[in-house]
């Protein structure tokens, strides 16, 4: 594993570089595809109101998915990430329109850890909620 | 119906090994819009020092989830699937899942707990290479709300 960034450039506090993830009906779909997870849910507008959600939202793990990225692209070895939570604590809901919805990530360095790792804290937002709660990454720096 | 207590402990057997294949990858990478040179180009992955493309952190999900299915759907267990959320997931990872593993998951109750009227459940899954070594275990919280009062 060979992290871009070295353990010596960090300190408690510093920002990873932020994004937003666009994520559209089209998106579910090849997502459902790709992870095998066919919850109609996901898809089917009708079903997602049956059971009591205001429209289709997003896999769980999309958004787990999404909210990593930052780590990943910062670290620049995916395989330096050594550790990673998340909680599920609200649903992106995702419109039937072209726009969708935006998965806005930033993440910090929250602890310098041993072994030259680093716990970076993730704040993972869709229309103004906290999405993903208690989302922690552990990376290996180098 | 609050779920066994007696549950918690409980190992079930090690799944038939999955065998992670590139364009399987490939196809996830592309799903989550994720352009990362190392799950699509070997020699990028191998400039990084894995041994083939590696998979985006997440990807062992959907094997990990797939074995708890029989926990999940373990008769004795009797949780109510329909009501299922996920609550939590984590990873903690050895090294990353990487094309041509094969990999089987074996999975343990962790915690039964009775909250509010909704069955939490944690499971845990060992995931481990061909030659047995761990490569990486996930944690998953399901939570089976309370049914509504008939």
């Amino acid at each position: 594993m060979t992290a871009k960034v070295s353990y010596e450039a960090v300190e408690v506090g510093t920002e990873l570089p932020a994004r937003t993830f666009p994520v559209t009906r089209a998106t579910l779909v090849q997502y459902a595809g790709a992870s095998g997870d066919f919850n109609p849910i996901h898809w089917n507008e009708r079903f997602a109101r049956e059971v009591g959600l205001p429209d289709v939202i997003a896999h769980g793990m999309f958004t787990m998915a999404e909210a990593i990225r930052v780590v990943t692209d910062w670290a620049g070895d995916p395989g330096a990430v050594v550790e990673y939570g998340v909680r599920f604590t609200k649903p992106v809901v995702v419109p039937d329109d072209d726009k969708g919805a935006q998965i806005e990530v930033t993440g910090k360095v929250a602890a310098l850890l041993d072994d030259r790792r680093v716990r970076v804290d993730l704040t993972v937002m869709s229309d103004g909620k906290k999405v993903l709660g208690m989302s922690r990454a552990v990376v290996q720096l180098a | 119906m609050a779920l066994d207590q007696s549950f918690v402990g409980r190992t079930y057997p090690p799944t038939a090994p999955y065998e992670v294949g590139r364009e399987k990858i490939r196809e996830f990478a592309e799903a989550v819009g994720d352009a990362h040179p190392a799950y699509t180009d070997p020699e990028a992955a191998k400039a990084l020092g894995h041994a083939d493309v590696i998979a985006p952190p997440t990807f062992v999900f959907s094997i990990t989830f797939k074995a708890a299915g029989q926990v999940i759907e373990d008769p004795q267990l009797g949780l109510d699937y329909s009501r299922v959320v996920h609550g939590d997931q984590k990873f903690v990872y050895v090294r990353p899942v990487c094309a041509g593993d094969r990999l089987s998951v074996t999975s343990t109750i962790e915690a039964v707990k009775s909250m509010a009227g909704n069955d939490i459940l944690d499971v845990r899954g060992d995931v481990h290479d061909e030659s047995g070594e761990l490569v990486v275990t996930a944690w998953t919280k399901l939570v089976a709300r309370a049914a509504e009062e008939a």
